[in-house]
């Protein structure tokens, strides 16, 4: 997902039994559904888990206003150009709302930066594939979007306070990302045989990289499982998938665009469609840097970063000179 | 020195006669960028009418250990709350 | 008989806000704060909105049936009517903030006096986007005095980007035919009755910025005739891309 391989730095999950008195006293607010404020006693395992997580949801978030932020310039309409433009400012937001969450565990938004420049922490494998259409703009809304939020709603519940919160303010506004990217694509599959093909096209392209999203199956891994009992992740990598091909499914129908799977089809006794296992090869290398646009993605956030150091500075600088000037003032 | 802007918790009063509420943070050089910062950040979709910053690091707060002796006697004080009251349904609103 | 006059007038003004809206876009995801990204797109929004209120006006006036998006996508270069100072590409943090200052600084005031335009659109339209220009020129007034006051770099990044965007200045204030006929009319001020209010409010927070007003009088002009610097024709090849390569087509 947004945070598609988050390590929890456990080798097995302990049971109650073998938890010190402290740590049963969390696990046991955990199973009440309690929620965990920064402020108060977690472990140190739930805490790194917590950080890496919201981290990388948080980079995954501004890394992703530039495949779409590719489009702003060239929108097809004034209204599009300001319905996309409102979208990938909400996704600076995001960003914005989810590093404050992970700062109050203790590390600052500047070290989070550091980590993403160095290609230390991970942002999500989606954006690391070119936007090559306009078409590409209503195939993130209505895929990728619709991917996240099926694992942002779960996460509006999870145990630590302050990423539940920002979920639940990020779910509120994103309600009409979805729908927006829905939307372009329904004006194309109506329109001219060029915006069809158009559609066909993104669709292939964005299929199997929007399945990979939710990450390779984890069924079997202590991390999920580990995030599982801390309550910071409601359902596996495939449970997710699942729900995700069988909604998404329909709709491609719906278009009546084809949904570039061989082995796609309607299982009548599962109530759900099988369908084909996506190419991890391919998401390993994405994750580990050699995707189609890795090297800009990443890039480019160095360079507004580097860029915006003088702009930075530049008004703290200030800011401390007036606060000065102003302590002067009240001294004479 | 560090240009690390500093960070400031977000109260916005959503509508007239409100209480201001918890928004959330953000970051900014000083009081009066913070204010302008969180109109831009957080009142994007107009949910506000007045705003209030502080700086994070100003905030006291009461210690987690101190969670029962501060909050729970006003558990033994249930008659404060109006649902505390039966009021039969013939003795209209209330 | 369509209004002539203020058909130019409304695709001045609109085709100014689009091409800032489209240079202020182009930060969308590369400003030096996340929280500065923001506020950008913030404003290039309003440009985006206030362009379409002015440019379907325009189509109206007009009455050959063009909408926003046939003015703003299927006009060549020298059919735009916008000044040159905002079609200057961003450059830097300092060039983008000082080109938006003085542009915040005329348009505050061209907005105040077209409110009570004899024009009942033109001042309706004027009064709804007045609200938003409001606070563009607070936050570009404070950007450019703590950027002009901040670090020996932030001051001299400043200083520069008002000496070479200065001379892009002295168009927002000429009058022409035009300008002269919609101003007896009552639709619209005299360009250059602003310039004295814009003058002194630009001198002062210069000033406040520890930033000097370049001596050089001389003023670029031809944006208002269509005769435009290079960068608007590279500008428009991106922004009209896709509409142009799908005629007729709806999105």
């Amino acid at each position: 997902m947004y945070a598609q391989l988050v390590k929890t730095d456990e080798k097995r999950l302990k049971s109650l039994g073998e938890m010190d008195p402290q740590e049963r006293a969390f696990q046991g607010r955990i199973d009440r559904g309690e929620k965990i404020e920064p402020k108060e006693w977690m472990p140190e395992g739930y805490r790194k888990t917590l950080i890496r997580q919201i981290s990388q949801h948080a980079h995954s978030e501004i890394v992703g206003q530039l495949p779409e932020g590719n489009w702003i310039t060239r929108a097809p309409t004034l209204e599009r150009k300001a319905i996309l433009l409102a979208k990938v400012q909400d996704e600076a937001g995001h960003g914005l709302y989810l590093y404050c969450a992970a700062e109050t565990l203790g590390i600052s938004r500047d070290e989070m930066f550091e980590q993403l420049h160095s290609g230390r922490a991970k942002y999500s494998s989606i954006f690391n594939y070119p936007t090559l259409s306009w078409a590409d703009i209503g195939a993130i809304g209505w895929l990728v979007d619709g991917a996240a939020i099926m694992n942002q709603v779960p996460l509006q519940r999870c145990s630590f306070g302050p990423y539940s919160r920002a979920m639940i303010r990020i779910c509120k506004e994103e309600s009409f990302h979805q729908r927006q990217g829905f939307d372009i694509m329904m004006k194309l599959c109506k329109g001219t045989e060029a915006q069809q093909k158009m559609a066909q096209d993104a669709l292939e392209r964005w299929w199997w990289p929007s399945l990979m999203m939710f990450g390779p199956a984890d069924g079997d891994s202590v991390h999920s499982a580990q995030s599982m009992a801390w309550k910071i992740k409601q359902d596996t990598n495939d449970e997710l998938r699942q729900k995700f091909v069988d909604q998404t499914v329909p709709q491609a129908d719906f278009l009546d665009l084809k949904v570039p799977d061989p082995d796609l089809k309607w299982n009548q006794e599962r109530g759900s469609y099988d369908f084909g296992e996506p190419d991890w090869d391919e998401f390993f290398q994405v994750i580990s840097g050699n995707g189609p646009c890795n090297e800009e993605r990443l890039g480019a956030r160095v360079k507004a970063w580097d860029d915006g150091a003088w702009v930075r500075e530049g008004l703290m600088a200030h800011a401390r000179k007036h606060a000065r000037r102003t302590t002067l003032a009240a001294a004479e | 020195m560090s240009s690390e802007w500093p960070l400031w918790e977000v109260f916005i009063r959503g509508q007239h006669g409100l209480n201001h509420r918890h928004v959330g943070s953000l970051h900014a050089p000083d009081a009066e960028m913070a204010i302008r910062n969180a109109r831009d950040v957080y009142t994007r979709r107009k949910e506000g009418v007045s705003i209030w910053v502080v700086r994070s690091s100003e905030i006291t707060a009461s210690s987690p250990s101190e969670k029962g002796p501060l909050f729970d006697p006003a558990d033994s004080k249930i008659y404060r709350h109006p649902s505390f009251f039966d009021i039969p349904d013939e003795a209209g609103h209330m | 008989m369509a209004d002539k006059a203020l058909f130019e007038f409304l695709t001045r003004i609109g085709d100014t806000t689009l091409v800032l809206g489209h240079r202020v876009s182009e930060w969308c995801g590369h400003a030096p704060a996340l929280e500065e990204d923001i506020a950008l797109a913030n404003t290039a929004l309003d440009l985006i909105g206030h362009t379409r209120m002015w440019l379907s006006r325009a189509g109206e006036v007009e009455g050959k049936g063009r909408t926003e998006d046939d003015l703003a996508f299927l006009r060549e270069a020298h059919e735009f009517r916008n000044y040159l100072l905002v079609e200057r590409p961003n450059e830097d943090f300092a060039v983008t903030i000082t080109r938006q200052f003085l542009f915040d600084a005329w348009h505050r005031l061209m907005l105040i006096s077209l409110q009570e335009s004899s024009d009942q659109r033109v001042s309706e339209i004027a009064e709804k986007a007045s609200k938003e220009v409001a606070y563009h020129v607070e936050r570009s007034t404070d950007l450019v005095v703590r950027l002009g006051d901040g670090t020996e770099e932030s001051h001299r990044r400043m200083q520069h980007a008002v000496d070479i965007l200065w001379p892009y200045t002295g168009e927002l204030f000429t009058d022409d035919e035009t300008d002269r006929e919609l101003s007896d009319r009552g639709i619209i001020p005299l360009p250059s009755s602003l310039e004295g209010e814009w003058k002194t409010h630009v001198d002062g927070v210069l000033s406040a910025a520890t930033l000097v007003r370049p001596e050089r009088e001389y003023a670029h002009k031809g944006g208002k005739a269509g005769v435009h610097t290079e960068h608007l024709g590279f500008l428009l090849a991106e922004m009209q891309v896709t509409h142009r390569a799908h005629p007729g087509a709806t999105w």
